[in-house]
């Protein structure tokens, strides 16, 4: 016989096994959408791997898998010993154009006639693809490391720039006028209303510089380069060395993927509010 | 057509001083845009007084000029021709002497801000300005009812609770005049309603001079002690209409006899403008 009280402890407890799905179903999604990018890379890799057994395709053409895994053990030392040095113009070029954009952007937003002369000189200068002007500053500046931080600066310098100065224009306009009725200078709403409006855009341009600096000092190895990821890429090529080149991509892009995750940390670190709910 | 009185400034009920002084006089006031296609003159020949500690409404259709008056007040708007002056200067003199507070539409809180950090602005820029009134920024929150938001960031708040904040801003450096410019015109009629109702306390608590643009012919009249109504192409006066509600209004006052005379006259005017 059952009572209202039975009724309802029964209900409550259908309802403990509601809840109890629903996470169970949560879990399984989350579980899922970990898995699934991991089944598309190794399904990739097994494809390669499968047609380089089944077509039996010469080791100068193109490795299989296995092979590029033995190298990047076996050459470690000369990879890691040229990693070293393209990532060190890759970082020094992300800095100085980034620093660089930001400044001209600062520039921009406060003098709009210097705006006006110089954003199409800018944007002429980036409509010359990167591996057009890695040789001229090659000519212009020597073989050294120079004309590589250069180049990494180069192609970080206008995503960030352009970036920098929407962001910086993308105030609340109340949000101005209100700085207006405050009697701001031009100092305060800088520092106190346009960074912070700004943090938002310059990240979304420094995640894109962050991989750009990468190709920038590679691209700048390809010329006259001894040492360095680029260089080892025409090297390797120049000698069918396949297993080696694969492998010296696979460290750049190890690169450019870990220096896109620091500035997506950064980035979660310092905009800590919701840009959107302005 | 009804009542259309030109004087006294004041409605029965919390009248401020008779030798209070104005807050705000201006006479013949011109204000011109120009856009590609065509000039707009957003007010023509404006004239008004406004007493110290009055509540002053202005209503009118769109682009009747009511947000541009409140702009020139503030000193965000030169006007073309015309004189204005609050409390006895010149609109740029009062705004540095941080006589305004400003109240916008979006609340345009920084989002990186907490509240009580967002009330705690006005008192952060142009120091050497910044006038720190009789209440701290956490009693001002206080104030508006948001005791216990203040470190709430602005996502994490409501529309009605935002705007709060916002008015809070507005008062942290002790103005002497509050401008609002639909301030409720986003938010649901319940929150509206009870905002309303706490404007007003805040009002009568401070005995600070408001001017309150609203579409809305019921908050015009619950809120005002004179109703400006506007009338757009070009914008200009079309009546002041003073408010014979008691001081003491609660939402119930809606329901009055007085109350509904009041709005039925607005709407008449309303739709002649």
């Amino acid at each position: 016989m059952s009572t209202p009280a039975d009724a309802l402890v029964d209900a409550s407890r259908s309802i403990d096994d509601e809840e109890a799905r629903y996470r169970d179903a949560q879990r399984r999604e989350r579980r899922r959408r970990r898995l699934l990018p991991a089944l598309g890379i190794v399904g990739l890799i097994a494809l390669w791997w499968a047609v380089v057994e089944v077509f039996q395709v010469k080791p100068f053409i193109a490795p299989s898998p296995w092979a590029v895994l033995q190298t990047l053990y076996v050459k470690r030392d000369v990879l890691l010993s040229n990693l070293i040095p393209t990532a060190g113009e890759a970082l020094g070029g992300f800095l100085l154009g980034n620093l660089v954009a930001i400044a001209v952007a600062t520039l921009f937003v406060h003098n709009r006639r210097l705006q006006e002369i110089f954003f199409p000189v800018v944007v002429m200068f980036n409509s010359i693809p990167v591996v057009a002007k890695a040789p001229i500053l090659v000519l212009l500046m020597g073989n050294g490391v120079e004309p590589k931080i250069a180049i990494a600066a180069l192609v970080c310098f206008f995503p960030t720039l352009v970036n920098s100065v929407r962001g910086l224009e993308a105030v609340n306009p109340q949000a101005m006028e209100l700085m207006r009725v405050l009697s701001a200078s031009k100092r305060e709403i800088f520092f106190k209303l346009r960074v912070f409006s700004a943090l938002p855009y310059l990240f979304s341009a420094l995640r894109i510089a962050a991989s750009m600096s990468v190709i920038g000092a590679v691209v700048g190895e390809w010329i006259g380069a001894t040492q360095g990821i680029g260089a080892m890429i025409i090297q390797a090529t120049y000698n069918f060395d396949s297993a080696l080149l694969y492998a010296a991509i696979v460290m750049s892009a190890a690169l450019s993927g870990t220096a896109f995750m620091v500035v997506v940390a950064l980035e979660r670190a310092i905009i800590r509010w919701h840009p959107e709910s302005v | 057509m009804s009542a259309v009185v030109a004087a006294p400034p004041l409605a029965a009920g919390a009248p401020p001083p008779a030798n209070a002084g104005l807050a705000v006089s201006c006479r013949n006031l011109q204000v011109r845009f120009f856009t590609e296609r065509r000039a707009i003159t957003a007010l023509q020949g404006l004239s008004l007084e406004v007493a110290v500690g009055e509540f002053l409404t202005l209503l009118g259709p769109s682009g009747c000029g009511k947000s541009t008056f409140l702009r020139v007040v503030a000193d965000l708007i030169q006007p073309n021709s015309g004189e204005i002056s609050v409390f006895g200067a010149v609109p740029e003199a009062a705004r540095l002497r941080r006589d305004i507070g400003f109240v916008f539409q979006d609340p345009a809180l920084l989002p990186w801000r907490n509240a009580l950090q967002n009330v705690e602005l006005p008192l952060q820029v142009a120091v050497s300005r910044a006038r720190r009134g009789k209440a701290t920024p956490r009693e001002l929150l206080e104030l508006v009812g948001l005791k216990g938001s203040e470190l709430a960031y602005p996502h994490e708040l409501s529309g009605g609770m935002r705007q709060r904040v916002s008015i809070a801003r507005a008062l942290a450096s002790d103005p002497k005049i509050l401008l609002m410019d639909e301030p409720f015109g986003a938010l649901d009629e319940i929150t509206r309603d009870r905002l309303n109702e706490e404007l007003r306390r805040v009002w009568r608590e401070l005995g600070i001079t408001v001017l309150f643009v609203t579409h809305s012919i019921h908050e015009a009249a619950y809120l005002g002690q004179r109703v400006l109504m506007m009338a757009a192409n070009p914008g200009r006066v079309r009546a002041i209409v003073p408010v014979t509600l008691p001081a003491d209004r609660t939402l119930a006052t809606r329901e009055s006899a007085g109350f509904v005379a009041l709005t039925s006259e607005l709407r008449r005017l309303l739709e002649t403008c």
